[in-house]
């Protein structure tokens, strides 16, 4: 990475939807290059500058208000497990209906982020546990789900059953991906399919449920793991608050469908930090991997 | 009929909706009620009955004919109770060793604050990984709507069938024009777009069957009843695990 003035003052697009990202390859990384890209950024809770080295170092927490900020898939993966092995990496879907734009959307999309689509899987370890991962991107309209993010997340939990390992999913998602229709749709069957034969086999599932986590994905894979986690504050529900709010003609209570409220309901089994994310993670597993203890008298 | 006019169609008043197919379909239907957790959920009726002389389970998503019933039945917009009702049918089925047949008419889950509060995704999910793991036959047949996870949450069947007039979406097309293109407007556009029409799905594979409507007259009714008895009775004696095999096959392929 370089130092470059222009991307550091050009203002970002609010959305991919209206930024034009230029179909461009990314630059090729000079051996030298130790200067990161930002120096600075501003929060977007809090709204201060804060010094982008620090925000990395910190997990991309603010380090003046603990905001979250979100973090790309692979940024997730680093930030919870060691010795990655990526799986799947070439699967890459196409416009299946010829739905009109969705070519150049995610060609578009595919050039200004470097993945393919908008989950990244492997093997890693835990805390020393093997296990498969699922990690899902943001980047990538917001992580919705189309054929090949139901693909790779049904792959995962093939792979993991045949290989007897336990699943770790981060799940980020606005749902469903509508380019794909009912080729999406049918991506929430797939993945339950698969998430209950690894489960039969007695095998251990714990979804992580990042900002936001709704839509298709909430109603499918999201919700039927053994152990339901999830970041602090994070937005969880079936449909977005916006399209409750105009179906109801009501505002909604303040912490409606974050992750607390989720908590408080009975949806989830534990809130953490994501500074703890790893360390929880870890003993989660192990208690499960761990041979039957003989009891102490 | 263009893409459009078939969705308006599947939304017209007069259409017959789950409890006629029911009527019509099932001989001595004995309505069962409730999740046993929170409530009965009127959206999603539920019971049992016989088609040609066998014991099902049968299960539809309601909208209601008239003004009053409509609202008696929240539109067919189910709650958490309500997929929690069918998951209960349906592993009562299984018990049993008795087919599952649904009819599938909602233009969505609900959405409001008690659907949230009660988990609509968990109950979703729930119900489509249950639906495709159950050791019984099971068939789908949409008569209507079939708007996205709140059908899917009926439809995880061996297979799935479609009336000729009726749709099955992701999204409905006012949703995605809206979202995509920020003009509700393009609501036709959507509508071809995503290949939701009977033709269609059946092309992709999502549908085995595209049923004639024929007005909904005797005959049609007559002529459902028995290839859904015919398709349950070549179901007979299969071995189970080879079933829920082919399900997960049959979505697989997606």
């Amino acid at each position: 990475m370089k130092f470059d003035l222009k991307k550091f003052f050009s203002r970002k697009p609010k959305n991919e939807l209206e930024g034009e990202a230029a179909p461009q390859p990314a630059p090729e990384a000079p051996a030298e290059a130790a200067i990161p890209e930002k120096l600075a950024e501003k929060c977007e809770k809090c709204g201060q500058i804060v010094l982008s080295a620090d925000m990395e170092e910190n997990f991309g927490i603010c380090p003046k208000c603990g905001h979250c900020k979100k973090i790309d898939a692979r940024a997730r993966i680093r930030l919870c497990a060691e010795n990655f092995e990526e799986l799947f990496a070439d699967e890459a879907g196409g416009n299946i209906l010829g739905f009109p734009g969705y070519d150049e959307k995610l060609a578009a999309l595919r050039a200004k982020t470097g993945e393919k689509d908008a989950v990244v899987c492997g093997t890693a370890d835990i805390g020393g546990v093997r296990c498969a991962l699922f990690s899902m991107d943001y980047r990538f309209q917001m992580g919705s789900m189309g054929h090949t993010v139901g693909e790779k997340i049904t792959k995962t939990f093939e792979y993991a059953a045949e290989e007897r390992l336990p699943v770790v999913g981060f799940i980020l998602s606005g749902g469903a991906r509508m380019q794909e229709g009912i080729v999406s749709l049918m991506q929430m069957a797939k993945t339950s399919a698969a998430v209950a034969c690894h489960g039969e086999a007695g095998l251990l599932y714990i979804a992580v449920l990042c900002d936001p986590t709704t839509g298709g994905v909430s109603a499918s894979f999201a919700f039927e793991a053994d152990i339901i986690m999830a970041e602090k504050g994070a937005l969880i529900g079936f449909a977005g608050p916006r399209v409750i709010e105009q179906t109801i003609r009501q505002t909604l209570p303040e912490g409606f469908q974050r992750a607390e409220f989720l908590q408080e309901k009975g949806f989830v089994d534990l809130i953490v930090e994501r500074k703890e994310m790893k360390d929880t993670l870890a003993a989660l597993l192990k208690l499960h991997a761990a041979p039957e203890k003989e009891a102490e008298l | 009929m263009n893409a459009y006019d078939i969705v308006l169609k599947s939304r017209e008043k007069g259409r017959p909706t789950a409890v006629r197919y029911i009527s019509r379909i099932v001989d001595g239907f004995i309505e069962l009620h409730g999740d046993r957790r929170f409530a009965d959920d009127a959206a999603i009726v539920g019971g049992v009955g016989f088609v040609g002389g066998m014991p099902v389970t049968v299960i539809g998503i309601e909208k209601g004919e008239d003004t009053n019933d409509k609202i008696a039945h929240n539109f067919g917009c189910a709650h958490p109770e309500g997929y929690r009702k069918a998951v209960r049918l349906m592993k009562e089925a299984e018990k049993f060793g008795r087919p599952v047949l649904c009819f599938v008419d909602t233009s969505g889950a609900y959405c409001g604050i008690g659907a949230e509060e009660r988990g609509q995704s968990e109950a979703i999910a729930s119900s489509i990984l249950e639906m495709i793991r159950l050791k019984t036959p099971t068939l789908s047949v949409v008569i209507g709507e079939g708007g996205s996870g709140g059908a899917l949450g009926l439809c995880a069947a061996d297979e799935v069938w479609i009336t000729e007039t009726s749709t099955y979406s992701v999204i409905s097309p006012e949703g995605c024009a809206s979202i995509l293109w920020k003009d509700s407007a393009k609501v036709a556009e959507a509508s071809e777009c995503l290949k939701m029409t009977a033709p269609d799905l059946e092309a992709l594979g999502a549908v085995e069957k595209v049923i004639p409507e024929r007005g909904f007259c005797d005959e049609f009714f007559e002529d459902l009843k028995a290839d859904i008895a015919r398709f349950f009775r070549g179901k007979r004696g299969v071995c189970l695990d080879e079933l829920v095999r082919a399900r997960y096959e049959r979505f697989r392929k997606f």
